[in-house]
């Protein structure tokens, strides 16, 4: 499992650190495509301004969705592509890696997606994800004073 | 032995030029499989958009919960990919030696014409040949 250093991402204790290995990125959603939380760690390089990268971040993901839903061999039928899936109705991904980088994604069934961009060589971050979606129930959701669909503060 | 599902190849501008099935559950006709191929083009150049650090040359591997995707990209853009198992080793190396069957038996076949579909009879069989033999032959290469 890993852990990653820098700041956390509401006031909880914070998580045991590891030398290196942190990660670039994190994003939130939800299910409207309103990225809820945006914060970045180590990011040398940026094409896009922060709007259009979150626009088209949570665009990739809903057509890469769209598209594991489509390609997955082991299902008989499936809808044409396009539509929208539910959460967690059909094969979704859970990560992809490039040469440069690795992205993690879940996805609740309440439609908030989590995301995290971190080092090409990481492991399998489901479980961090997993925790992560823990902190944001505990903090984000029970806390009175926020109103579903801001962004976090 | 894990299985693969299907192979597709994408010439440079993200038109299906070779799809193949063999043997997944939900076959696809060939209009889906040209969507999901211009799909995938273009989710690959996306990709690269939203790289943190220079030098992202597109999406290698894709892990879904039934199935992994692996895909190679040659110097000219035309990308091959292959569905498989989660899990399946070695893909890189069956995706490499795809692009060897590739030059040998389409690039250099007189009759074919750049960026059309595959109907090379030799390239077909060679490749079920491939995918059919052992793992550790294809590790040997």
């Amino acid at each position: 499992m890993q852990f990653f250093g820098g700041s956390d991402i509401s006031p909880s204790p914070p998580a045991p650190t590891a030398p290196g290995n942190n990660a670039h990125m994190i994003y939130v959603f939800n299910r409207n495509g309103v990225c809820l939380l945006y914060k970045e760690w180590n990011r040398p390089l940026h094409t896009l301004n922060a709007q259009q990268d979150h626009k088209l971040m949570f665009g990739l993901l809903f057509s890469l969705k769209s598209l594991t839903a489509k390609m997955d061999p082991t299902s008989a039928e499936k809808g044409n592509l396009g539509v929208p899936q539910l959460p967690g109705q059909g094969c979704s991904f859970h990560s992809f890696r490039t040469n440069t980088y690795k992205l993690s994604f879940m996805e609740t069934p309440s439609g908030i997606k989590i995301i995290l961009v971190t080092h090409p060589k990481t492991g399998d971050l489901r479980d961090s994800l997993k925790y992560i979606y823990n902190l944001y129930v505990e903090y984000v959701v029970k806390n009175p004073l926020y109103t579903p669909g801001a962004p976090v503060r | 032995m894990a299985a693969i599902y299907n192979l597709y190849i994408i010439n440079k501008s993200g038109g299906l030029i070779f799809y193949k099935d063999y043997g997944s559950a939900g076959r696809m006709d060939t209009n889906d499989s040209l969507r999901v191929a211009s799909l995938w083009h273009s989710m690959h150049a996306i990709s690269q958009q939203l790289s943190p650090v220079l030098g992202c040359a597109g999406i290698d591997l894709l892990e879904a919960d039934n199935f992994d995707l692996h895909c190679f990209q040659s110097l000219t853009g035309t990308k091959f990919f292959v569905v498989c198992e989660p899990g399946t080793l070695h893909m890189e190396n069956l995706l490499k030696y795809m692009y060897e069957l590739y030059t040998d038996y389409v690039l250099k076949n007189p009759f074919y014409e750049m960026e059309m579909p595959i109907r090379c009879e030799l390239f077909e069989i060679s490749l079920s040949q491939a995918i059919q033999k052992d793992r550790v032959a294809l590790l040997g290469r």
